[in-house]
């Protein structure tokens, strides 16, 4: 049989590929430009039983689906700058209670209300360092609408085995494109769901670490009565400040995203291998980057594209050990250099990092980037 | 027997973190009567706070307990109610949790009217943070921010609740010690949002700025301003100057918002 | 008929010595004895609750 194919929006698709994973809740409030997520969510989770329910501001919407995640329930949320910003202290609440939730926020213009219309790829520091104190960080950005869907499914499946919050990134650009989307069936793609505890209630701890970094997350109202708090807190769920428990609990909830990167990170590498000149994009700037590569080549230049699939962590090994065989890294981008700055960090001084940064709400064209490949001795 | 507080309390969690003569407890000791009166199953109940002193109280309640970020409970709470009904969700706070930094949530929740029920612990102080004065206190009373005299006028949190649509009000005192799980049990039963505003004392932080000299003076304050609604319908404007309501303000039936969502699944269902 | 006296149990762990017990006691049947509230005069005791009522450190059980 056919597989059943669509010319969609990247936000329909953000939407579509929520309730293939099984999101069954979400909050929002209505922000350009990713309210399409929020009216497709309010049209189809009725159907299957879903809530859906706009709230009176963002940290509401954050709020809501936190406390909807404790019972059991998939949930999500969509935003955009300047909602991501409202939602930071409670993304922080997510990480420190640990608790799955996705975050699908469209990044436009900025800071403040910037320009609500124009594309911007100015957000994916604020997905990493925008929540005070120390926290673990996952991001995703994908490049098209095919990859919103299936991003979608991935970030579920992995707030749901960290049991954190994870963001979904991509720019207005590849939130408001429409393109052919093929459905996988059902099945197709893997779902993961929390892991419950298989301890009796009275034995149960919410953040047991005899079950590994990740505890057993039990379900408000399935017999399991536990406490929740945003301080520091020990196994029980209750609030410390013993100093080596804080310290303890602190590393864990980061060392559960970067003890598995490998499980996590998703890049794609095209015709790096031989490459002097290294384009490391993402989102719709990548479409663009891959586009230069190609001209670069046919004009003799050794190009190659790294695609960051996501953002955080980010696939620094992989980039130091590129560096050491590359001419220059090229990193173009919807704002002042955010990417550019990553790079440098992680490859020692190697290479030079040429940037290409636009910030005026148009995007970055071929052209340019094969012009700053010109520029590379 | 004496009533059995301890089946309701998670073990080895008291004392509790309040103050001598905070009423804090006195409240929680009427929460849980009030939960054991109902019968409520506590497997069941959620217990949602914010932050600050009366923020801390599910922390000992053996439920399924909730302490989020400062001012955020009603929006947590609506989230654990919507996405499971069939859960009792209780909110407690203090009044600048719920009305300064959480306004915006708690009017909304009044207006949803949805099946939940909101204790305010108003002892009309940030204690916490040390004694801030906050959208509670009285213009002219003295906060460690408002060394010369408080500037601003106070909430009447009762009222707000009413304006804002909630459809179950009443006010105790932490004085009224009898009167309060009489209250908060009403208030569970009844179907649709709840607000229950326990008048209640900060003698740490508020009484000794204010000339209470200790936390009886101020619980016989509370004993003299507190008029029950049956009485002051009896009593001239005059007679009421300076008094506080208390009882059951307001009740008033309206359609329950996670009820109304129900009705709107079936109908999603039947068009799809 | 003898008076069948309650019986007042004072958790002096929990007490915190707010003295709301012994103010509001109608009656007088407790004291303050140092910094925790004790039983003075139980013959005193007219069972009305509200020492327990009132404690707000879930100090004081009263059995009728």
């Amino acid at each position: 049989m056919a597989k059943k194919v669509a010319f969609l929006q990247g936000n329909e698709a953000a939407a579509q590929g929520a309730l293939y994973a099984g999101c069954k809740f979400f909050a929002g409030y209505p922000i350009t430009p990713s309210t399409e997520v929020a009216e497709v969510m309010s049209a189809e989770l009725p159907k299957i039983g879903g809530k859906f329910i706009q709230m009176e501001d963002e940290i509401g919407a954050m709020a809501a689906i936190l406390g909807a995640s404790l019972t059991g329930t998939k949930v999500l949320t969509s935003t955009s700058g300047p909602g991501l910003s409202l939602k930071q202290e409670l993304i922080g609440y997510g990480c420190i209670a640990e608790i799955p939730a996705v975050i699908f926020n469209v990044m436009r213009g900025g800071p403040s209300t910037g320009m609500p219309t124009g594309p911007s790829q100015s957000d994916v520091m604020c997905a990493k360092w925008g929540t005070h104190g120390d926290h673990p960080a996952i991001c995703l950005v994908p490049a098209s609408v095919q990859e919103t869907y299936e991003e979608m499914v991935r970030a579920f499946n992995l707030a749901e085995k960290y049991r954190t919050p994870v963001m979904v990134m991509p720019d207005e650009i590849v939130a408001h494109m429409r393109e052919r989307i093929v459905f996988p069936e059902p099945g197709e793609l893997e779902v993961i769901n929390r892991t419950a505890p298989t301890v009796p209630p009275e034995q149960y701890k919410p953040y047991d670490t005899s079950f590994g970094d990740v505890p057993p997350l039990a379900a408000y109202g399935s017999g399991y009565k536990y406490h929740v708090t945003g301080l520091n807190k020990m196994q029980d769920g209750f609030p410390t400040t013993k100093a080596e428990i804080v310290q303890a609990e602190e590393e864990r909830q980061v060392r559960k995203v970067e003890a598995n990167k490998a499980d996590i990170m998703k890049w794609e590498e095209y015709l790096v291998d031989d490459a002097d000149i290294v384009v490391v994009a993402y989102g719709s700037t990548s479409r663009s980057a891959r586009f230069a590569v190609n001209e670069a080549r046919k004009n003799g230049l050794k190009a190659g594209l790294f695609r960051l699939q996501t953002f955080w962590p980010f696939p620094e090994e992989r980039l130091l050990e590129i560096s050491k065989k590359v001419k220059a890294f090229i990193t173009p981008e919807m704002n002042l250099g955010m990417c550019n700055g990553v790079v440098k960090g992680c490859i020692e001084g190697n290479a030079p990092v040429l940037g290409i940064f636009r910030v005026d709400g148009e995007p970055i064209n071929p052209g340019q980037i094969v012009d700053k490949m010109k520029e590379v001795k | 027997m004496a009533f059995d507080y301890d089946k309701y309390i998670r073990p080895g969690k008291l004392p509790h973190i309040w103050c001598p003569g905070c009423g804090h407890g006195i409240v929680m000791k009427g929460l849980i009567r009030a939960i054991d009166t109902v019968g409520l199953d506590t497997k069941n109940t959620a217990i949602v706070s914010g932050i600050g002193c009366a923020s801390r109280l599910p922390g000992y309640m053996d439920c399924c307990t909730l302490h989020t970020a400062h001012g955020r409970a009603a929006a947590f709470a609506t989230g654990v109610k919507m996405a499971k009904p069939e859960m009792d969700v209780i909110l407690v706070g203090g009044d600048g949790d719920g009305t300064a930094i959480g306004g915006n949530h708690f009017i909304h929740a009044c207006r949803r009217n949805i099946n939940m029920t909101y204790i305010i612990l108003n002892n009309k102080i940030y204690g916490m943070t040390g004694g801030q004065f906050s959208p509670a206190t009285p213009t002219g009373a003295k906060a460690s921010t408002t060394p010369y005299g408080n500037p601003d006028p106070a909430f009447d949190i009762a009222k707000l609740a009413i304006g804002a649509g909630a459809t179950f009000v009443a006010r105790g005192t932490s004085f009224h010690a009898n009167q309060i799980d009489k209250l908060i049990a009403e208030a569970i039963q009844h179907k649709g949002f709840s607000v229950v505003e326990i008048l209640d004392d900060c003698p740490t932080t508020y009484g000794r700025r204010n000339k209470f000299k200790s936390v009886i003076e101020m619980m016989n304050h509370l004993k003299d301003i507190a008029v029950p609604v049956k009485a002051a319908e009896k009593m001239s404007p005059e007679q009421l100057e300076g008094k506080i309501l208390t009882g059951v303000l307001f009740k008033e039936e309206r359609p329950e918002y996670t009820s109304e969502y129900a009705k709107l699944i079936e109908r999603a269902k039947a068009a799809k | 008929m003898e008076k069948k006296l309650p019986t007042i149990e004072i958790i002096e762990k929990y007490c915190k010595g707010c003295h709301i017990c012994v103010e509001f006691c109608p009656t007088k049947v407790l004291e303050m004895q140092g910094f925790v509230a004790a039983v003075k005069n139980l013959d005193a005791c007219i069972k009305c609750m509200q020492c327990e009522l009132r404690c707000p450190d879930f100090a004081i059980k009263v059995t009728p």
